[in-house]
């Protein structure tokens, strides 16, 4: 059997640690890859853009439930609120609702919302041609305004679902910002 | 013999050359040296480690805030799993691996003596680091082992500290793991093929390779947390599109192999400890490198089973569940072809085999309890309670450190030469065995009736069996004093061991060379023609 020298073998292993490191950072953009085919994780909820066009068929004897969450993860800085907790909607028609967000800090902020859909698994039924969510929120100290969302429920939902829950977190994100989305 | 082996283990003291003072072991680059330092290390890590699981069991020995206010609490269960993950058990394989490896193959040292020197005397800085983080105004790591963020991320100063703590154990590790696989491909004696490998450095091997592979995955892991913290990066922020559940698959890529990381070394040790002791070969010595490397192979496929309930799509799931289940297939193995190696074998039972014995009914227990945790629906209900606490101590208490501790047992009376108290080293085998069953073995009722892990306090429904566990805690901690004292005992002196120190007919080269083993061995390599 051919021996590697002592030397070689060593620069082979290094290079194989070095490669390992590197796939540990390339398991990020597989990640959201695999997301986006398996419809899943909030990476793609926080990438998502809008419609680009939606035809409307109202479904008119179906009714599903929409629960509207606001969440603060960073307590203090923030008010935030869903304009209705919850709304009756027929599949098929376009809706638009409203969230409340006043900056309690001195200071003007960048916020970004982040949206989940539950159950996550019908998340691709649920489509939004406009939402705050898409682009960071400027806002000024102490300022306080609605933010519109429309959405359309698609009418191909299964119909074992009769409630769907849109939640927002709403976060100061300084370095979102810097980031152009 | 005795006598025999006596003088001629004095002759070599004389041609020794033994650095004098601090200095050999400052700048050690003799094997055994390092292999001793390693286990020294990693004793005084088991016991540090061992004070805070006492700890843990005094504040759980009735329900109620005794002791502890919760945040300290979370850190004593951080501080517990790391110092015992990366502190005890890693550092006393490496320590085995160094003494035993160019014993068993014929080498005179390992390959790379200065990068193993580096890669020892890292450890201590690792560990000053994470243990005074504990003394920090805002406490140690409290958000659990797993370092979750962005719980992981709101622990203060000690944040930084445990992430550089975790880079230097993993540059050690990889470094202790190259020096292993470069030593064992290139030099074993001549003749030795791969497949006439003594299956502790088969294990090692594979087990080395996953440490190169995972390592630099649980560094880039812990680097992307700091960069979160500390530059404005969202790789697991959500306000920037970062998403936290990624972590999780990020380092349970790397958790799992680790799993296997501290188990697969502690098989090679049985699969060396129970043929000597039944005088008989290892039953199907090829089936068990196969499966050693199957297992290595399975534990990249299987890290979502850590992660079942943050949500994940059904085919996910079910995949992750089945080839879970598959690793049972190539252990089922080795835990078979155990058995059958004892199977008409002229068994006896000193203290290592006592301890291999009670390593292959345990771990198999810790086995079992693990499938029952694969099965999806299942692991809704045990998911996050004493269930899972109990398995995972089950693999790696009476699983890897009994390994660990049959190991030194088994090798002991080579390394100081002497032989031990047997009498105590079986008082210290049957208080063990005892004691980590009361100990762990309720933690499964615990869980099953929903008594959640890593919270100070429990429903007082709970009390009778964390009564009977935090016993058997007591007496098992306390009774590992009786380990270090045969050990201390065996340095000090006894009557001499014969180079074979074993009645059995083993054929491995570490039985060649005298007891103790002299300070330079093989510096001419035996011939395995």
């Amino acid at each position: 059997m051919k021996q590697t020298s002592n030397r070689g073998l060593v620069w082979r292993l290094v290079l194989f640690t070095a490669g390992s490191f590197a796939f540990g950072f390339a398991l990020v953009p597989l990640y959201s890859v695999l997301c986006q085919v398996w419809n899943t994780g909030n990476r793609w909820y926080g990438k998502q853009t809008a419609e680009a066009s939606v035809i409307e068929r109202p479904v008119s004897d179906r009714v599903v439930t929409i629960e509207l969450v606001a969440n603060i993860p960073q307590a203090g800085a923030w008010e935030f609120k869903s304009q209705a907790p919850t709304m009756k909607v027929h599949p098929g028609k376009l809706y638009s609702t409203s969230f409340y967000a006043r900056n309690l800090t001195d200071g003007a902020v960048v916020a970004q919302a982040v949206p989940s859909i539950a159950p996550q698994t019908i998340a691709r039924y649920f489509r939004k041609t406009e939402c705050f969510c898409f682009t960071p929120q400027n806002f000024a100290a102490g300022e306080g305004r609605d933010m519109p969302v429309r959405f359309i429920v698609d009418p191909d939902l299964p119909p074992d679902i009769d409630r769907i829950t849109l939640a927002y977190s709403f976060f100061s994100a300084p370095q979102v910002a810097a980031v152009s989305r | 013999m005795n006598a025999v082996t006596a003088t001629h283990a004095g002759d070599h003291h004389d041609h020794d050359h033994k650095p004098k003072g601090i200095g050999r072991w400052l700048f050690a680059t003799n094997h055994k040296d390092i292999g001793t330092m390693y286990l020294v290390f990693s004793c005084i890590m088991f016991f540090i480690g061992g004070a805070m699981a006492l700890a843990i069991r005094a504040e759980l020995f009735q329900p109620g805030m005794q002791f502890f206010d919760p945040g300290f609490y979370n850190q004593l269960v951080t501080n517990h799993a790391l110092v015992m993950i990366f502190g005890a058990v890693m550092p006393a394989f490496v320590g085995l691996a160094n003494w035993m490896i160019p014993l068993q193959i014929g080498a005179p040292d390992m390959a790379l003596p200065r990068m193993n020197n580096y890669s020892f005397w890292i450890l201590p800085f690792a560990f000053t680091l994470l243990l005074g983080s504990l003394f920090t105004p805002s406490g140690g790591p409290a958000g659990g082992w797993t370092m979750y963020p962005p719980l992981s991320l709101q622990s203060g100063n000690s944040f930084p500290m445990m992430i550089f703590a975790v880079h230097l154990m993993g540059a050690s590790s990889i470094m202790g793991a190259i020096n292993v696989i470069v030593t064992i491909l290139n030099m074993r004696a001549p003749g030795m093929s791969l497949l006439k490998l003594p299956l502790f450095c088969w294990t090692w091997l594979i087990t080395a390779y996953l440490l190169i592979a995972v390592m630099p995955v649980l560094a880039g892991a812990v680097t992307m947390l700091l960069t979160d913290h500390y530059f404005g990066t969202s790789f697991f922020n959500p306000a920037g599109g970062g998403d936290p559940v990624m972590f999780q698959h990020i380092f349970w890529f790397f958790g799992h192999p680790e799993v296997y990381i501290l188990i697969l070394p502690a098989f090679g040790i049985v699969s060396e400890i129970i043929p000597t002791f039944s005088r008989k070969p290892m039953f199907g010595y090829d089936a068990m490198v196969y499966a050693t490397a199957s297992i290595a192979f399975l534990s990249f496929i299987v890290w979502a089973h850590h992660m079942f309930t943050v949500g994940m799509p059904l085919a996910g799931q079910m995949f992750f569940m089945m080839s879970t289940m598959l690793i049972a297939v190539p252990t089922g193995v080795k835990v078979f072809n155990w058995t059958t190696t004892m199977w008409k074998g002229s068994l006896s039972f000193e203290p290592p085999m006592l301890f291999a014995l009670a390593f292959l009914f345990l771990f198999t227990i810790g086995g079992f309890s693990g499938l029952m945790l694969a099965i999806v629906p299942a692991d809704y209900q045990y998911q996050d309670t004493y269930f899972v606490v109990a398995h995972f101590h089950y693999v790696l208490v009476p699983g890897a450190v009994f390994a660990i501790m049959a190991a030194v047992y088994y090798w002991l009376p080579k390394w100081t030469g002497t032989m031990y108290d047997m009498t105590l080293a079986k008082w210290h085998f049957w208080v063990s065995t005892v004691s980590v069953n009361v100990l762990f073995f309720p933690q499964h009722f615990l869980g099953l009736a929903g008594m959640p892990r890593r919270i100070p306090d429990y429903n007082v429904q709970f009390t009778d069996w964390n009564v009977v566990s935090s016993v058997g805690g007591f007496v098992f901690g306390f009774s590992q004093l009786l380990f270090v004292w045969v050990i201390i005992k065996a340095v000090r002196g006894g009557p001499p061991a014969t180079a074979k120190v074993w009645d059995g007919d083993m054929t491995g080269l570490e039985w060649s060379v005298p007891s103790p083993a002299p300070y330079h061995s093989f510096e001419t390599p035996p011939d395995m023609h």
